[in-house]
């Protein structure tokens, strides 16, 4: 899922601070998962943004709404009569969900509430954990299931390198070393031999590099 | 030869040969560097020039190595693959091997975290085993990274390092299989304390053959102080075993005792089948190293030409 975490609640307050009519939007996916922006965080966004400003004795009107998914059109289609009567539109969705809001209502100030962080899952109850970096180029399967591109913080192919320290790297200690993880998982699997070619440079046209990267399904479209 | 250069030179001859790290300057001046390299000249065979070590902005290790150069002495230039993509690196080792730059040591780089710009973006576009696989492309197939032909290849003589402390231990020397695969020529290790674990890695090394296929030049650290010595025995990949802390922390005069252990720790180095040379790092400290490699009897150093 996409993990996204809310802003801490001056910044977001700050951002509706000149409008006196709010829509705040959530979305019933990954931010609902990860207890960012579902139901239950636009109601208590929407209390809060009326308690700070009802006490700054700057009264607002706040309109909640939590559609099924912000990222995609026909889902934001309930919201238009809300977002004709707001000023501004709080997204607690993640930055997707921001930007399709965003292109819906072209005549309405959007901004967001939530920084989306990483597409991760949950590691235990209460912490998410990064796990694909999104690279457009899987390479789990030469790396026993563990990915050297997101989880070693120098994204090293040919890892471990010399900051490996008692299975943890060496520039956070309570982060495990990706490459010990892959060097334990493979030896264990009998299939350490993986290791011994040397990865070639990776192509990293189908990362983020140029411009924003699209899927296309003919047998989907219409 | 591959590249013709004084490393090379004697290195092929079978001398057991010395390098020593001078880290850059924080600013713009020369003085420093070509100071510490007309010190250090006549007593070791090349100076390595740090690339932003420990992430910390100085003097770039091209201009670092020019200085050393113009002081007669042999530079070796590192690269890490931190700050910079495979379009700029290739191009700053066409600008260096045109400018007379014979080594070249390809590193991954200290993580930016540990530095002076933490927020800055990291580049690690290559891994430091895919670098000395793009210099060797270069130099022995005339061909870029990409694939593409050049004219005139760079003659370099490749360098990479290696942690035998790093984890996990038992992949260590696979780990520097790959890099001679890829195409290093020499190799300088992590600073040496625990010989014993050295022992065993070495061992490893001599299993597979490497220590043929490689020049592997043992790296030290001297120890200025018990301080300093508590300190590196904290640094992951670091192993100090507790008899040179207590040697260190009992010692009165601390700078002669951090000597010492150096030069015993080059005089066991020496004996081990498979260690061509030594590497001295005594970055803030390399007024120390004629010392040191006086007081290990590694003077005279042997001539070779300086390639024109």
């Amino acid at each position: 899922m996409i993990v996204a975490e809310r802003k801490p609640m001056e910044a977001v307050a700050s951002l509706v601070a000149p409008y006196e009519r709010i829509l705040v939007v959530g979305c019933g996916e990954c931010v609902t998962v990860c207890m960012a922006g579902g139901e239950k965080e636009v109601e208590v966004m929407a209390s809060a943004l009326r308690l700070m400003r009802g006490k700054e004795g700057r009264p607002v009107t706040v309109e909640t709404e939590t559609v099924q998914r912000q990222c995609e059109p026909e889902y934001l289609v309930p919201l238009d009569k809300k977002a004709e009567a707001a000023e501004v539109i709080l997204s607690m969705g993640c930055g997707v969900g921001v930007q399709f809001l965003a292109e819906r209502f072209a005549q309405r100030w959007v901004v967001p509430a939530l920084d989306t962080k990483f597409a991760g899952g949950v590691r235990e109850a209460g912490v998410w954990e990064e796990r694909c970096g999104l690279c457009g180029d899987c390479v789990l399967h030469l790396t026993g299931g563990i990915c050297p591109v997101i989880r070693c913080s120098k994204s090293l192919l040919n890892g471990p390198c010399g900051g490996s320290h008692g299975g943890n790297c060496e520039i956070k200690r309570e982060t495990r070393c990706a490459w010990q993880l892959i060097y334990d998982r493979l030896k264990g699997l009998g299939r350490l031999e993986l290791l011994t070619p040397v990865l070639p440079p990776k192509d990293w046209s189908t990362a983020r590099d140029g411009g924003p990267r699209q899927v296309v399904r003919e047998d989907a479209r219409l | 030869m591959k590249a013709g250069g004084r490393l090379e030179a004697l290195l092929e001859r079978g001398e057991f040969v010395v390098t020593a790290e001078v880290g850059p300057p924080k600013g713009a001046s020369s003085k420093g560097i070509r100071s510490h390299a007309a010190l250090l000249k006549d007593f070791v065979d090349a100076i390595n020039i740090t690339d932003n070590q420990t992430a910390i902005v100085r003097l770039c290790s091209l201009a670092g190595a020019l200085h050393v150069l113009a002081e007669g002495a042999e530079p070796v230039m590192q690269i890490t693959c931190r700050d910079r993509n495979r379009i700029a690196i290739q191009s700053d080792v066409l600008g260096a091997a045109s400018l007379g730059i014979k080594n070249i040591l390809c590193l991954t780089g200290d993580h930016q975290s540990f530095g002076n710009h933490p927020g800055a973006r990291n580049v690690f576009d290559l891994d430091s085993i895919q670098l000395i696989s793009m210099l060797k492309g270069m130099r022995d197939e005339k061909r870029f990274q990409c694939g593409e032909e050049m004219k005139v290849e760079p003659r370099i003589f490749i360098g990479a390092a290696e942690n035998p402390f790093a984890d996990p231990l038992e992949f260590r020397a696979v780990r520097l299989a790959k890099k001679v695969a890829a195409g290093a020529d020499f190799i300088q290790t992590q600073g040496i304390f625990d010989l014993e674990r050295f022992h065993r890695f070495m061992e490893a090394v001599r299993e597979a053959g490497l220590h043929k296929r490689v020049a592997i030049l043992a790296g030290v650290i001297p120890a200025k102080s018990f301080g300093a010595m508590k300190y590196m025995s904290t640094v992951p990949g670091m192993s100090i075993p507790r008899a040179l802390l207590d040697r260190m922390k009992a010692a009165e005069k601390p700078e002669e005792e951090g000597v010492n252990i150096c030069v015993e720790l080059i005089r066991e180095l020496r004996k081990v089948e498979g260690v061509r040379g030594v590497h001295i790092m005594a970055v803030a400290w390399e007024s120390i190293v004629p010392t040191i490699v006086e007081r290990a009897g590694l003077l005279p150093r042997p001539q070779a030409a300086l390639p024109a």
